[in-house]
């Protein structure tokens, strides 16, 4: 997919930081220690403008999640799929957890986060596998 | 400042309306308020109108001009768009540009047309209420974003899929008698917990609607009414707003709704009265988990109280606190641009006694109406008295 594409609204930062998450992930960290997600300017809890990278945790744990049976238009992976907001301390994610139905996944379970290209919208999608 | 007053509402039926326009219902609800309103379309001095997705299912943008010349006004009109909340954004704009002073008579309200899309075509049209980065992305649809609502809030405080589906049959038994609900019949309990899932731990019986329909209020200063003698006896003594972090991942506590929290506070301090002193309520049940929130952010009811609320009896037609008497979005149906104006409207009719259901609040002075956007990241509540 390319950056240059004059059609496509830039998403910047956001795009690296989904693809770290296949290896080095990262957050972002304000002065006085909130989390947030790129692309950001400023931090949502306190307005500080100081913000850096730090490394987000190996795994993280569901807080929620839900098989969902209906699917946008075009979205590209068929229903049921489940969706999970997975939490990792300072920030929580949501993806998709690939290979599961409903029945196997629960509060708590531990996954790790991965990114792959969703082949009908050319976008990362987040996903989580077993840690 | 000057008190408003509800002078007249105008409701369209609520359901699929085949071959209409959205400007066809706009303008039907907007006459029907006029007319309730015993008031001339040349003394409306602005139109604030609300729409979410009219420039996907209709391929219309720009549509407070269409839907000002639609109602045969001759005035300016703006279009307020918060998703879910956007009628509700459009009448209390309109309430504080008469408190300021700066209009006497204002129409506001709104339309949506949602069934002449198709349901992946609407589930991908309302998905762009939630964040298009983080969650629509990661395949979060409304229905989608609420089951993972409900699935944190039974973890958190219990509460089971039987506490919901008392929540859906409740609202249909009191749309049954409502001339503009799209359902106007009866569910059971064990047919709501039958129904097929839609995003677990939330069945079809738990959603809403798909729906067309348009709301309308004549809204006018007290001066106004006075001097040309509206029979206007229902007045918007409190709005409040709140926000709060587009994504539910950002959220502080998943399970729980603060922007309608502190659009209550606000509301209830512009009355000047306390959640105690509610009678009626309609609230934003586009799931059934999410009268639940509703019930416990507007005060109502403790954490973890308000999901027994209706199994229990105390929001039902003859309970203390009757909630959604028009059937609530779940059986009256979620023109989602529309749905805020169309509370304000049942409200009204609840507390002048013309509502089908008004007997069962006979003696009620005040009622509140909430109104949310996406998942609760936008929130606008009003408190309705009766003045004279
Ligand atoms: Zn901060």
């Amino acid at each position: 997919m390319s950056d240059a594409d004059p059609d496509v609204p830039a998403n910047t930062g956001y795009d690296e930081w989904a693809d770290a998450l296949a290896g080095d992930g990262y957050y972002l960290e304000c002065a006085n220690g909130h989390g947030s997600l790129p692309p950001r300017r400023v931090c949502p809890e306190c307005g500080s403008t100081d913000l850096s990278e730090a490394a987000l945790p190996e795994t993280g744990e569901v807080a929620t999640f839900s098989e969902i049976h209906v699917a946008p238009s075009g979205f590209g992976v068929e229903p049921p799929y489940v969706t999970a907001v997975v939490d990792f301390g300072p920030v929580r994610i949501t993806g998709i957890v690939p290979g599961v139905d409903g029945d196997g996944i629960a509060i708590g379970d531990e996954l790790r986060p991965d990114v792959e290209t969703n082949g009908a919208t050319g976008n990362r999608l987040i996903v989580f596998r077993p840690a | 400042m000057t008190g408003v007053r509800v002078a007249g509402v105008g409701l369209t039926p609520f359901g699929a309306h085949e071959g209409r326009t959205g400007r066809d219902l706009f303008a039907e609800a907007a006459l029907a308020a006029l007319a309730d309103a015993g008031v001339d379309g040349d003394d409306v001095e602005h139109l604030n109108y609300g729409n979410f997705m009219g420039a996907l299912a209709e391929r219309q943008g720009h549509q407070a001009p269409v839907m000002t010349e639609a109602a045969g006004l001759r005035c300016a009109g703006t279009r307020y768009e918060e998703a879910c909340a956007s009628a509700g954004v459009a009448v209390r704009e309109a309430v504080r540009a008469i408190r300021s002073g700066e209009n006497d008579v204002m129409l506001a309200g709104g339309m949506e047309r949602m069934t002449n899309l198709s349901t992946a075509e609407v589930t991908e049209s309302l998905a762009v209420a939630a964040d298009e980065l983080f969650e629509v992305r990661a395949g979060v649809t409304f229905p989608g974003a609420y089951a993972l609502m409900a699935r944190a809030y039974f973890d958190e405080y219990g509460g089971s899929r039987e506490d919901l589906a008392h929540v859906a049959a409740k609202n249909h038994a009191n749309a049954v008698n409502n001339e503009y609900a799209q359902y106007q019949r009866e569910i059971t309990v064990e047919q709501a917990l039958d129904s097929p899932e839609v995003a677990s731990p939330l069945h079809l019986f738990d959603a809403c609607p798909i729906t067309d329909g348009a709301s309308a209020l004549v809204l006018v200063s007290e001066e106004f009414a006075a001097d040309h003698d509206l029979d206007a006896p229902v007045a918007i003594t409190g709005t409040g707003q709140g926000g709060d972090r587009a994504a539910l991942q950002d959220r502080a506590d998943m399970a729980r709704t603060p922007a309608a929290t502190d659009a209550a506070e606000e509301a209830y301090a512009d009355a000047g009265i306390t959640s105690d002193e509610v009678a009626v309520a309609e609230v934003h049940d586009c799931f059934t988990i999410a009268e639940v929130m509703a019930l416990e952010s507007l005060g109502f009811f403790e954490p973890g109280e308000g999901v027994g609320a209706a199994r229990r009896g105390d929001t039902t037609r003859d309970g203390d606190l009757p909630v959604n008497l028009s059937g609530g979005l779940k059986a009256k149906g979620h023109p989602v641009g529309a749905t805020g104006g169309s509370q304000i409207a049942e409200m009204t009719r609840l507390l002048r006694g013309d509502h089908p259901n008004s007997d069962a609040v006979a003696d009620a002075t005040v009622g509140l109406t909430h109104n949310a956007g996406g998942t609760v990241a936008s929130a606008v509540v009003h408190v309705l008295e009766v003045a004279e």
